[in-house]
């Protein structure tokens, strides 16, 4: 047999991605933990913004309380770090009063579902456009690990010594419930279509959410037996999801618990409400 | 300079309305509640008509976080309440204090506690005003008491907030925001508007609290200088900060821009004082009953007076120290168990201070304030 | 005129106590020279139970801005005049819907009964401008306000279609109010 070499396959250059021109890199280095999805989700964000080519000018991120919402302070945009739950509300006074601003919340499921879950579901039923990132890893990490509205049942934090109780949310279902017209869930594991994901919700024009799964190996991990962020990634958002697509050639038995990643909803009939309210404005000076 | 001025008859909450859009808001984020509702109301048809932003939103927490946020992006923004909602915007109001940015809120103040008595009027919103947001934190707190001044008092509201970066509270009772007087108001020019600072220099250079300013000017959202806001204590870019010396600093100077700045907030009316021997100390729709039994006291021979608040935070310790030495007695008659008395005692010391206090939905009679100020003359 | 010129309109909810007395502030105050302040009370709902609103009119700054003593009251209902009466002064004024209240009530006031709601339904056909008929009756029972100028803040505050039908039912009350002075 020969053992001639095949040719070396052409090697693609790929020029690393500069982070450093949306960072605030003074304010590195950042306060998540060791293993934590945030800072995977925060690079996705960036190289997405970049693709979308907007100016750091026009972008404005604001956030609530929790881990997630430190990430505004490391960003080189127009920046707001608000209250718990509250980050829609305030981002929905910048929007009306600035519609030329591209507005990011960053939140987590605490922040989101919990204590801010009336605030965003009206801000998904006005349909403004903002995009909302919540970045779920089902406990309260930043106060030490409670569970949240989106633990699972049965999981253990330092307030479901016994297994939790109550149901969780489904992020994504409420989302479009509530009139979202852009919903989809990512995973901190599946960065390629994270940050296509959320490319696609920042260019959608009305309310758009998507739900991070990602990892909180300090309290959930080590709660719940599992040792590494690694192995959390690996069972929870590599084997917990299924793409739309995979999912399209598969019975409800075969998905089975999995859930559902990818743009689960995008509806570009609806109007925006910044659109809406500009129409009103000129009904009341009869134009 | 007088020009073009149109007498009309207007509720008080219309004439909140008007005062705002006089002073230039252009945003209103709110949640109905009775009885400030025709502020709302009023603005939802007007602000539109003149470009400006108006949000129902879902709840009274985010109606002054939405107004919070649309200050932040520039705009002078409004929110209008009453007292279960003031409850409820409390953790707001203080995110405001400590990130300074400018906004007007409106208490018309109802019966409590809890839901109370939506349609009475009351004054049990005083203390709430100055101590209902966790931790210390400047609080400035106007408390008109004629239809025509919450016209001109809400204006002053927006000037004060844009001046000092602070939440300015208009507080007057149910008997005052559904009550109509005619309110003359005159052409945009003939009563000052102030617009908050504007930052000079490079943007890069810019520090959204520059503690080489008494306050520091503010830059919008989106116009050029990026810069971030937090709700903890921060350094002089914004940023979060653990130094105590710079907590220190930072909490002490938002209630010393306040407290530097007294004699331009503070307003008072002094009526009858001169030789005033029973001092009548009394706000809001209160004070237009004292004003009645003042002038019923003075036809008897009793040398009475009406000292009215019409800042009521900071409070005028000064002039009514002043006033209290000369009396006799002061009255302090007051829709609720007891607030402002407290206040009066602290800041004259005075022997002979005399409550009068109404919780039952119905104002003050002066035949009441008149009884008191002959018993202690 | 005294420094206080009270006024009290009452009835049920409904029946257009408010507007008839910012219609007879608006009179006073922005197309008369008077001052005047308008005030009510009100349950929390809308329809239904009694009702009020209070004028003071002056030359002069009105302070308290509620009735002390009432120079004129009007109620057209029977549970209004006897929940609201008793602040009558002794030489004051009391008109009354004379089908509707049926109890007078006793006092040093003068009484003057008139069948208000009756007349609205018979003579224009709607009961609903019993209260500007009210208005022009106590217009012209008390005096005080230019007539013109009540005209004027009546046509001010009703869309074109009804102008006709609000002068008319002024009118009447004007008419009406003259007739019971004259036979009292």
């Amino acid at each position: 047999m020969s053992t001639d070499a095949k040719p070396a396959k052409k090697q693609k250059l790929s020029v690393p991605f500069d982070y450093s021109k949306y960072l605030r890199k003074d304010k590195l280095p950042h306060i998540w933990c060791p293993g934590c999805g945030h800072g995977i989700i925060l690079k996705a964000l960036l190289r997405a913004v970049d693709k979308v080519g907007l100016e750091k000018d026009d972008i404005c991120m604001v956030s609530g309380i929790g881990c997630s919402s430190r990430t505004p302070g490391y960003v080189d945009f127009n920046t707001l770090h608000t209250l718990h739950g509250r980050a829609p509300s305030f981002a929905t006074g910048i929007k009306l009063t600035n519609p030329e601003l591209n507005v990011i919340v960053t939140t987590g499921d605490g922040d989101a579902l919990a204590i801010g879950g009336n605030h965003f579901i009206h801000t998904c039923r006005r349909n403004i456009d903002m995009t909302i990132l919540v970045y779920s890893n089902a406990i309260y990490g930043m106060t030490g690990g409670q569970f949240s509205p989106t633990t699972p049942i049965g999981s253990f934090t330092h307030t479901s010594s016994y297994g939790a109780m109550e149901p969780p949310f489904d992020t994504c279902e409420m989302a479009k419930a509530a009139g979202a017209t852009f919903v989809a869930r990512a995973t901190s594991y599946h960065v390629q279509d994270l940050e296509k994901t959320l490319k696609a919700a920042i260019e959608h024009k009305g309310t758009s959410v998507v739900e991070i799964l990602d990892e909180c190996p300090v309290y959930f991990g080590r709660l719940n037996k599992m040792r590494s962020a690694s192995q959390m990634m690996e069972k929870i958002e590599k084997e917990g999801t299924v793409s739309v697509k995979q999912a399209e050639n598969l019975s409800p038995e075969e998905i089975g618990g999995r859930l559902l990643r990818g743009i689960l909803h995008h509806d570009t009939e609806t109007a925006e409400y910044c659109d809406q309210y500009a129409a009103l404005t000129e009904r009341a000076q009869g134009k | 300079m007088a020009g073009k001025t149109v007498r009309r008859l207007l509720q008080g909450n219309e004439a909140c309305a008007e005062g705002a859009l006089y002073a230039g808001c252009n945003f209103f984020g709110g949640y109905p509640i009775t009885p400030s509702t025709e502020i709302a109301e009023t603005l939802s048809r007007e602000l539109p008509k003149r470009g400006g932003k108006w949000i129902q939103m879902e709840d009274e927490i985010a109606s002054i976080a939405s107004i919070v946020g649309a200050s932040i992006a520039g705009a002078k923004a409004l929110t209008a309440t009453s007292g279960p909602g003031l409850s409820l915007k409390q953790e707001v109001l203080g995110y405001a204090c400590l990130t300074e940015i400018p906004c007007v809120l409106i208490n018309v103040m109802r019966g409590g506690p809890s839901t109370g008595y939506p349609t009475g009027p009351s004054q049990a919103d005083i203390m709430q005003a100055k101590w209902g947001t966790h931790g210390d934190h400047p609080v400035i707190t106007l408390t008109p008491s004629t239809v025509p001044e919450i016209f001109t008092e809400t204006i002053r509201a927006f000037n004060l907030a844009e001046k000092y970066r602070t939440p300015v509270f208009v507080f007057y009772d149910e008997i005052l925001g559904h009550m109509r007087e005619a309110v003359e108001l005159p052409e945009q020019g003939v009563i000052e508007v102030v617009d908050r600072a504007k930052p000079e220099g490079k943007p890069e250079d810019y520090n959204p609290y520059d503690t080489s300013y008494e306050v520091a000017p503010l830059a919008p959202f989106g116009k050029g200088r990026r810069f971030h806001i937090t709700g903890l204590n921060h350094n002089d870019d914004g940023f979060p900060t653990n130094d105590s010396t710079k907590i220190d600093e930072g909490n002490r100077r938002i209630m010393a821009k306040i407290d530097n700045n007294v004699s331009d907030i503070e307003s008072t009316e002094e009526y009858l004082m001169d030789d005033a021997e029973v001092i009548v100390f009394a706000f809001g729709s209160t004070a237009r009953s004292a004003r009645f039994a003042v002038n019923r006291a003075r036809e008897k021979g009793i040398k009475a007076g009406l000292f009215r608040p019409i800042t009521m935070w900071p409070f005028p310790e000064k002039a009514l120290k002043k006033a209290a030495d000369k009396a006799k007695s002061i009255i302090v008659p007051e829709m609720n168990l007891g607030q402002t008395i407290l206040e009066v005692e602290r800041v004259t010391g005075h022997g002979t201070i005399v409550g009068l206090q109404r919780v039952d939905g119905e104002p003050i009679h002066p035949t009441e304030i008149i009884e008191l100020i002959e018993k202690h003359s | 005129m005294s420094d206080r010129y009270e006024l009290r309109f009452s009835g049920s909810g409904g029946q257009g106590m408010i507007l008839a007395g910012i219609v007879m502030t608006e009179a006073a105050t922005i197309y008369d020279d008077k001052i005047a302040v308008q005030s009510q009370s009100y349950g929390p709902e809308s329809r239904g139970g009694a009702s009020k609103a209070e004028v003071i009119i002056s030359d002069g700054p009105i302070d308290y801005p509620k009735a002390t003593a009432i120079d004129c009251m009007l109620a057209l209902t029977q549970e209004a005049a006897t929940k609201y009466h008793k602040d009558i002064k002794d030489d004051g004024i009391l008109l009354v819907d004379s089908d509707e209240v049926k109890d007078i009530p006793t006092g040093k006031f003068t009484v003057y009964k008139f069948p208000i709601i009756e007349t609205a339904r018979k003579e224009l056909g709607k009961e609903i401008v019993a209260n500007i008929i009210s208005l022009g009756m106590i217009t012209a029972l008390i005096g005080v306000i230019k007539e013109s100028a009540v005209e004027e803040a009546v046509l001010s505050r009703v869309p074109a279609a009804f102008k006709d039908l609000n002068k008319k039912a002024l009118q009447i009350g004007f008419e009406k109010a003259k007739e019971l002075k004259a036979n009292a």
